[in-house]
C-alpha cells in the first residue's frame, strides 16, 4: 500500500530534497514510522518526545487536518495523499 | 435602514441560499448551503466587525486615546477596516503587510491614509507578525491591537455573526469559515455550540505556494493565541486551484462575486455537504463570504483558464 507524502521545503533535508516521497502504513502513526525508516530523523521533526504531533506541524490526509480525524490513529488507504505543512499565520 | 455614521452600519449582513450549488435544495432530506455575505460591511469585508470591536475595547480600557497611532500586522482586510475606523475616530495607522498582497489592498490603505510597512514575501503573514512585534518594542507609544490574540476579535463574532446566523437559520447544522486569525471561527463557533449542541464547526485554511512557507525551521511556525481547536470539528487545507474553481462557480451558478478565500470556504462546505447528501441525511450549512472579488482583479483570479489563474496566484496571499 503506497501513500504519497508531500514534504514541505524546511523538511526536505531529510528527503534529499524530494518534494514528495512514498511510504506505507494503515494508520498515520505506522506511516510515520515507515517514513522514519527510509528518512531517518523525520519522525522527530513531526512528533514530540511525548508522542503528540508537534505544535507547529499540520498533517493533512486528502486535505483534512488529522487532528480532527483521529490524529496519529487516522486510518489510511491506498491512494490517499498525506501533506505535511508548517503552521503559518493568516489574516 | 438609517445609521448615525458609517461605523454604525456594520453587521446584520444578508444570508442567501445557494439553490443551484446545494446538493439537494428541495425534497426529502435537503442539504442546503447558505452564504453569509460579509462583503456587505462598510469597507467590504468581515474584518470590519473585528476592527471596530478591537478599537472600542482599546478605547474602553484606556489604551487608545485621541491622537494615538495604531499598529497592526495584516494581509490587508483588517488593515483596510482599521484604516476606516481610525480615520473616523482620529487615530493614525501603521500596517505591517507582506509585500505579496494585491495592489488593490495597498491602494485602499493609502487612500484611507494608512502608512504601510512591507514585510518580505517569504514568510508571509508570519513575517508580518514578527516585524510588527519588533516595531511595537521600538515604538512603545504605538498601540498594537494584535488581531491574532485580541479577545475582542472573537467576541465581535460571538456577539454579532453567531446570533445573526441563528436568527436567520434556526435549523443550522454546520458553520464553515476561513481560518486566519481564527476570530470568526472561535467567536461564532462558541456561540453556536452553546445554542445548537450538535453543530459542526468547520475551518477552511488556504494552502499557499512554497514561498509563503519559507520558514527557516519548524519552530518559527505560528498558531494564533486565539486558536482553540476544541471549538472545531474539522479543518480543511484548500489549494489555490480549488479555491479559484469554487470562486468562479459562485459567480457562474449563483451570481455571487466573492474573493478567493470565500471560494476556499465554499470548497470545504461542499466537501461536507456531499458527505451528508451521500449518507441520505439533511443539513443546513452556513458559510462565510468574507469579501467581494474587487480587491483581487489584478491577481488574474477571474480571467484566463483556471490553471493559468492558479499559477498566477501562487506565492500571493489571498486570504
Amino acid at each position: 500500500m503506497a501513500i504519497e507524502v508531500k514534504i514541505p521545503t524546511i523538511l526536505r533535508t531529510y528527503t534529499d530534497g524530494s518534494k514528495s516521497v512514498e511510504a506505507k502504513g494503515d494508520t498515520l502513526s505506522a506511516l510515520i514510522d515507515d517514513l522514519d525508516g527510509s528518512h531517518p530523523g523525520l519522525k522527530g521533526r513531526l512528533i514530540t518526545d511525548e508522542g503528540a504531533l508537534h505544535r507547529f506541524v499540520n498533517i493533512y490526509v486528502n486535505d483534512e487536518d488529522v487532528r480532527f480525524t483521529g490524529s496519529l490513529e487516522t486510518q489510511l488507504k491506498d491512494g490517499d495523499t498525506v501533506t505535511v505543512l508548517p503552521a503559518v499565520a493568516g489574516g | 435602514m438609517r445609521y448615525e455614521s458609517l461605523v454604525d452600519a456594520f453587521g446584520d449582513t444578508p444570508l442567501v441560499g445557494l439553490p443551484r450549488l446545494s446538493p439537494r435544495w428541495e425534497g426529502e432530506n435537503p442539504v442546503r448551503l447558505w452564504a453569509k455575505l460579509e462583503d456587505r460591511n462598510p469597507t467590504g469585508s468581515i474584518k470590519d466587525r473585528a476592527a471596530l470591536a478591537m478599537v472600542q475595547a482599546a478605547e474602553a480600557d484606556g489604551r487608545l486615546t485621541p491622537g494615538c497611532t495604531i499598529l497592526e500586522p495584516t494581509s490587508g482586510n483588517t488593515g483596510i477596516s482599521l484604516a476606516m475606523v481610525a480615520k473616523l475616530r482620529g487615530y493614525g495607522l501603521v500596517c505591517v503587510m507582506p509585500e505579496n498582497t494585491s495592489v488593490e489592498r495597498r491602494q485602499l490603505l493609502e487612500m484611507f491614509g494608512a502608512r504601510i510597512i512591507s514585510s518580505p514575501a517569504a514568510g508571509g503573514s508570519n513575517q508580518a507578525v514578527a516585524t510588527a512585534k519588533q516595531l511595537a518594542q521600538q515604538y512603545p507609544d504605538w498601540v498594537m491591537l494584535y488581531q491574532y490574540g485580541n479577545p475582542a476579535n472573537a467576541q465581535a463574532h460571538y456577539e454579532g455573526t453567531g446570533p445573526e446566523l441563528l436568527r436567520d437559520l434556526p435549523t443550522i447544522t454546520h458553520f464553515v469559515a476561513g481560518l486566519g486569525t481564527t476570530g470568526t471561527l472561535m467567536g461564532t463557533g462558541r456561540f453556536l455550540r452553546e445554542k445548537v449542541p450538535d453543530i459542526q464547526i468547520i475551518a477552511a485554511e488556504p494552502r499557499y505556494g512554497e514561498l509563503v512557507y519559507g520558514l527557516r525551521n519548524i519552530d518559527e511556525g505560528f498558531v494564533p493565541e486565539l486558536y482553540d481547536d476544541s471549538v472545531l470539528t474539522s479543518r480543511f487545507s484548500v489549494t489555490s486551484y480549488d479555491a479559484l474553481r469554487r470562486t468562479r462557480e459562485l459567480i457562474e451558478h449563483e451570481g455571487i462575486f466573492a474573493g478567493v478565500s470565500s471560494g476556499a470556504i465554499l470548497h470545504a462546505a461542499l466537501s461536507i455537504a456531499d458527505r451528508v447528501a451521500t449518507a441520505d441525511k439533511s443539513a443546513d450549512i452556513a458559510f462565510i463570504v468574507a469579501d467581494g472579488g474587487w480587491k483581487y482583479l489584478s491577481t488574474g483570479a477571474y480571467s484566463g483558464s483556471l490553471q493559468q489563474a492558479a499559477e498566477k496566484l501562487e506565492g500571493q496571499l489571498w486570504a
